[in-house]
């Protein structure tokens, strides 16, 4: 099982990038179960949301706890909640941003951690240039897909069309895909 | 056809299949998603013959489904919390003049303090009030048990709540196998009502009956509930040989029947309790679940049997009979009576306090080693406790408990377990 956790404010799209997510898995005839934190939907709020993927039936309900991948939307939070809470030691961190890790203050995770599976996707510039508003849920599923290969580029496709009004989502799947195409190329440069 | 989606989502299409005439529902987290898809529905013209009533509040959408029902419609009605409390008069009159009325509760707890998380307070409040009570365990056996349910309340005559719990379901976006609407069709007859209040036939119904006749009327309802004990395993079975699942019924064992321990829950934590088996199986400890589908009528007999091999049980509940213990566990007991084994109670996720792995592993741990006390509060944070009770030692005007106890853990929703 591989589980997810979205951490981001009120209005992001955390909810809908969960849901997404898990749809992308289901276009690969996988399990996968999405859920939001429950409660304090204001806008701008600290907010949270889970996904996990399984090739079998997935019975858990608890939240995710010990995350694989954490995808954080809102870089401001990084200093307001403990979000690394559970990481396991080789999981992966996708965050919205574009400053490199060590000017965001993660020097010291980037130690900890696999170096390789730490990343910084300029998501909200990205869905401003094709969405045409600053919000950042589709491209960072294209940078999840690039960096965790959990999940196919086309299945994130799949899973933005199937959520959005055609036009809407045709500007969301170019987001998501120039997210990948960044990722991507980065983490070549990083195996090579 | 299967499909990745909102349990909210799952159940109004459950209920478009199941063909109702009338809905009418006021919103309340977290029952909305519900009504305003069904809404959205009888407004796009999907739903032909159904009409979607907008109410001024509860005990009118409760009083409206009573009305329609009256007169031979299938009607349906959601609800949650203080939603549920709001019309408590009208669901038992909807029981006592036997309307087949089928109701979602998305399991909610009931303020004061305020929570809109998950417990199971609200139906719990009504676990007397005559209607049948099946508790969905994943987001399909919800859509599976809507369909079963209207089946079952119109056999009856019978009001039934299909309970949900609010969030960890209702808003799970997860697979599910949408049945077509021909095998629902063939499935759920058309409603045939044992009553009609029609103009061309008048009768009156909602009699008063005073004390020469009230006693046999509230006993019919006793035998209405138990005949719903075979009523709603047989439309259970009849809904796997046409569906290829299995779906409600009375209640489903898991690695049940050679335990020494056995778990006892409703709804959707058993999907945890069954890892935490797993796992204790694994390191070759003889503990299994039982997850009780049908809490009104209590399946006393089937219980019994359940359980009975077992020396000792768990019952592992989401609500609180605060000054006497576990609502569940009374029942459990009561099923139990005479038998050799020991049954301790655990409150558990109370306003929506997570119920992990962790967690139940302590408690059963505990449990298969005959060390868990009768009562247990997971998770319950002594240190705050024992400071909230220091502080009203100390003084007199202590003000609300609610705001002090806030004070020491933070703001809702911050943790994230």
């Amino acid at each position: 099982m591989f589980q997810v956790r979205i951490h981001g404010r009120g209005g992001q799209g955390v909810v809908s990038g969960a849901e997404m997510l898990a749809h992308a898995a289901f276009a690969e005839g996988r399990f996968a179960q999405a859920f939001p934190s429950f409660g304090s939907e204001r806008m701008g709020a600290p907010v949270m949301s889970f996904c996990r993927i399984d090739d079998r039936e997935i019975r858990l309900r608890e939240p995710v706890m010990a995350p694989d991948a954490l995808i954080i939307q809102d870089p401001t939070l990084l200093h307001q909640v403990d979000l690394f809470q559970g990481l396991t030691a080789d999981g992966y961190v996708l965050i919205n941003s574009s400053r490199s890790l060590d000017e965001l203050g993660l020097g010291e995770l980037v130690r900890r951690l696999r170096p390789e599976r730490l990343r910084a996707v300029p998501a909200t510039e990205l869905a401003r240039e094709h969405v045409g508003r600053p919000l950042p849920n589709a491209a960072l599923l294209g940078g999840f897909a690039a960096l965790t290969r959990q999940v196919q580029l086309d299945s994130v496709i799949a899973a933005i069309r199937a959520r959005f009004p055609e036009k809407v989502a045709a500007t969301n799947v170019a987001a998501a895909s120039a997210a990948f195409a960044a990722v991507a190329t980065a983490e070549e440069r990083a195996y090579a | 056809m299967l499909k990745q989606m909102e349990g909210s989502q799952a159940v109004a299409a459950a209920i478009a299949l199941a063909r109702p005439q009338v809905i009418c529902a006021y919103p309340i987290t977290p029952q909305t998603h519900i009504v305003e898809a069904l809404g959205r529905q009888v407004k796009a013209g999907e739903l032909p013959g159904c009409e979607f009533i907008n109410v001024e509040s509860e005990f009118a959408a409760l009083s409206v489904a009573i009305g329609a029902s009256a007169t031979g419609a299938r009607a349906y009605t959601a609800t949650s919390s203080q939603g549920l409390l709001f019309m408590a008069e009208a669901v038992f009159n909807a029981a006592g003049l036997e309307l087949p009325i089928v109701m979602t509760i998305g399991n909610r707890a009931i303020g004061a303090p305020i929570n809109i998380w998950n417990d199971h307070s609200d139906s719990m409040a009504m676990r007397d009030a005559g209607w049948i009570q099946l508790f969905a365990e994943t987001n399909q056996e919800a859509l599976d048990l809507h369909i079963q349910a209207f089946r079952i309340a119109e056999e009856l005559s019978c009001p039934v709540m299909v309970c949900m719990d609010g969030f960890i379901l209702t808003h799970a976006f997860e697979r599910v196998d949408l049945p077509t609407q021909e095998d629902v069709d063939a499935f759920l007859p058309r409603f045939e009502p044992r009553q009609v209040l029609d103009p061309a036939d008048p009768m009156t119904i909602g009699a008063m009956v005073g004390p020469e006749a009230y006693t046999e009327v509230r006993y019919l309802a006793h035998r209405r509930q138990l005949r719903a004990l075979e009523v709603i395993p047989a439309v259970a079975a009849e809904f796997a040989e046409r569906f290829g699942r299995h779906s409600g019924g009375l209640l489903r064992g898991y690695r049940a029947e050679d335990a020494e321990t056995l778990v006892v829950a409703l709804g959707s934590i058993n999907g945890t309790v069954q890892e935490v088996v797993d796992e204790m199986r694994a390191a070759g400890v003889a503990i299994g679940a039982v997850s009780l589908c049908a809490f009104r009528p209590f399946p006393q007999a089937a219980l019994r049997a359940a359980l009975e091999p077992a020396r000792r049980v768990v019952v592992l509940e989401k609500c609180l009979a605060a000054g006497a213990g576990g609502i569940v566990t009374d029942d459990v007991r009561r099923a139990m009576a005479g038998a050799r084994v020991m049954v301790t109670t655990v409150i558990a996720g109370l306003g929506g306090r997570a119920i992990t792995r962790a967690s139940l592993r302590r408690v059963f741990d505990k449990a298969c080693a005959g060390t868990l006390e009768r009562l247990t509060f997971l998770d319950l944070d002594a240190a705050v406790v024992e400071q909230e009770l220091e502080r009203e030692k100390a003084t007199r005007r202590t003000g609300p408990t609610a705001g002090a106890v806030l004070r020491r853990t933070g703001t809702p929703g911050s943790h994230i377990g």
